[in-house]
């Protein structure tokens, strides 16, 4: 089984965000760079999944040359191949999905693996964005998957439960937490990581659709009643909850 | 925006979900004349969506739209919007959502604005960064479809003189739907936190699995879900639907009850956008209480069964 595992390089989540003087993005100034979270799920899927059926993993994002670090991490885990996408911008989900169906087009993979959404823009996109690109079925927001031969079962979260869905290879997924554990490269494979090629494709240009005019930083606006716990502070919460913010 | 496809979904045999009476208020602000668009709902459920203003439904009618398929429901709604000429779309984000409109905006060559919480005639606004910041966003495109966050759009009655419901016949075959929802495990007897108006939810602060009782009367007293942190789910007290943060849920309830919770940025991230939220923490200078509207500086175990008594006297139980 060919399995195409298409990952992102985020802002650490712990990063305090500020606006860029562009206007319309952050400052990457002193911003850590992390591999997404979700896609830590989406790598351990496609190795478990390789580690059963045969075949390859390669491990593909869109972005400059600073995401060649998300790279060696999917290498270290124990992905086969790297490919790097070389476009800066990153327009819009749009732009990052047909580049990297184009791409996917060329490989013809079993299985196309992501993250359920990336912690910058947590759009949820990507996945059925691809798989109307290559137009294949796609499941979202996988918390459990079964492969028998080409038939694919598997459930997702939903809201007040899960369904379960049946698919056939090839099929995009996007993976979530409780699907499995991601592993933890170990140091030696860290070390060989570093020196494994990673092929890397010009951009290919495409028209952004959507267009970000502005970045603020939200205002907050919550009351900042802060009480101690004595039977009266607690009444008086009560009856601010009830009167002030009318919720019961 | 002149013409909105709003999305329906039906909840059960007497009304839509609450994001789809949502989207329609939301849609009706704009102005823009709107067509609902279900692919299934009895009458009731449909005439339902009158008490919102809406006039105008159409069912889309096909074999391959009995059993649930993404890719068919995505398909239908295209064909649909491009017969009227439709140019906006407009679809909760959630877990259907979170499916379609982006499928739906490929097939229409759309440019798609996910996850607004402001929408108005011809841009939306939209949290990134979990939260941290929000983006002003505008379409490049002649046609756009946005997702809407559920719970931030309050539904408000606006009852039209009635529904006119219209059929329409999509041309599909089997190659749209290759992805098929074959039976729904629903959660019995307890309110998921996605769904839920208010939730409780409990940290490390707890101490141990058997205290989430405390957290389940208070829930019980509300008709509030029960929610957990990431570090408590991590170690097995409680389940993973449970979670609330990022890896886990993301949840903008009117109230949101944080016990024993510190407030880790994975944490704010899945409940920043609540309407209230009420920390209970005995560090004052928890991170959560900087995000709260109303905090306790106060020991759980002995804060929350008199703020549970203390709710059942108002509200008379």
């Amino acid at each position: 089984m060919n399995i195409l595992v298409c990952i992102s390089q985020v802002p650490d989540t712990t990063t305090k965000v500020q606006v860029a003087s562009d206007g319309i993005s952050i400052d990457k100034t002193g911003v850590k760079f992390i591999l997404n979270p979700y896609d830590e799920f989406a790598l351990e899927e496609g190795l478990q999944l390789r580690e059963k059926f045969g075949g390859t993993v390669t491990a593909l994002t869109v972005g400059g040359d600073t995401c060649k670090e998300i790279l060696r991490t999917a290498l270290a885990m124990g992905a086969d191949k790297a490919i790097l996408i070389k476009d800066e911008h990153k327009n819009d989900s749009y732009s990052v999905a047909f580049q990297i169906s184009e791409i996917a087009k060329t490989m013809n993979p079993d299985l196309l693996v992501l993250g359920r959404q990336s912690i910058d823009y947590d759009s949820f996109a990507m996945a059925p964005m691809i798989a109307e690109l290559l137009g294949l079925p796609s499941i979202s927001m996988v918390s459990s998957l079964t492969i028998d031969g080409n038939l694919i079962k598997a459930e997702r979260d939903i809201e007040g439960g899960k369904e379960v869905l049946e698919s056939s290879l090839p099929c995009v997924i996007s993976a979530q937490k409780g699907l499995n554990n991601p592993r933890y490269p170990k140091l030696p494979d860290i070390m060989k990581a570093k020196s494994k090629p990673i092929e890397e494709i010009p951009s290919l240009s495409t028209h952004a659709r959507i267009s970000t005019m502005a970045m603020q930083l939200p205002i907050s606006k919550r009351i900042g009643k802060i009480s101690g716990d004595s039977e009266s502070d607690i009444s008086d919460i009560v009856l601010a909850l009830h009167e002030e913010a009318k919720v019961i | 925006m002149k013409h909105i496809i709003v999305f329906l979904e039906p909840k059960d045999e007497h009304s839509l979900k609450r994001t789809s009476y949502e989207a329609i208020t939301a849609a009706r602000q704009t102005g823009a004349q709107i067509t609902g668009f279900a692919v299934s709902g009895t009458e009731t459920v449909l005439q339902s969506a009158a008490e919102y203003g809406l006039q105008n439904v159409v069912v889309a009618q096909h074999p391959l739209l009995h059993q649930y398929s993404s890719t068919a429901v995505s398909e239908a709604l295209s064909q649909f919007a491009t017969s009227v000429q439709a140019d906006t779309i407009v679809i909760s984000a959630n877990a259907t959502g979170k499916e379609i409109a982006p499928r739906i905006s490929i097939k229409l060559q759309a440019g798609f604005i996910p996850d607004c919480n402001e929408l108005s005639n011809d841009s939306a606004m939209r949290p990134v960064y979990a939260g941290k910041a929000k983006v002003h966003v505008k379409s490049n495109t002649p046609i756009t479809v946005y997702s809407l966050r559920p719970n931030v759009f309050t539904a408000k009655s606006h009852p039209s003189a009635g529904i006119t419901i219209g059929s329409f016949t999509p041309n599909l075959d089997e190659s749209h739907a290759k992805v098929k929802v074959i039976s729904i495990l629903k959660n019995e007897g307890h309110l998921d936190v996605s769904e839920a108006d208010i939730i409780v939810s409990g940290g490390r602060g707890l101490k141990g699995p058997e205290h989430f009782t405390l957290i389940e009367n208070l829930a019980g007293t509300l008709g509030a879900a029960v929610g957990a942190s990431r570090a408590v789910v991590d170690a097995g007290w409680r389940p993973h639907g449970e979670q609330v943060g990022q890896t886990g849920k993301t949840v903008s309830p009117s109230l949101y009850i944080a016990c024993g919770i510190s407030g880790a940025v994975q944490h704010l991230a899945g409940m920043s956008s609540s309407k209230f939220i009420l920390a209970i923490n005995k560090d004052k200078d928890a991170p959560i209480f900087k995000v709260a509207d109303y905090g306790i500086v106060g020991d759980v175990f002995e804060v929350l069964p008199v703020l549970n008594q203390k709710l059942k006297a108002l509200l008379g139980k």
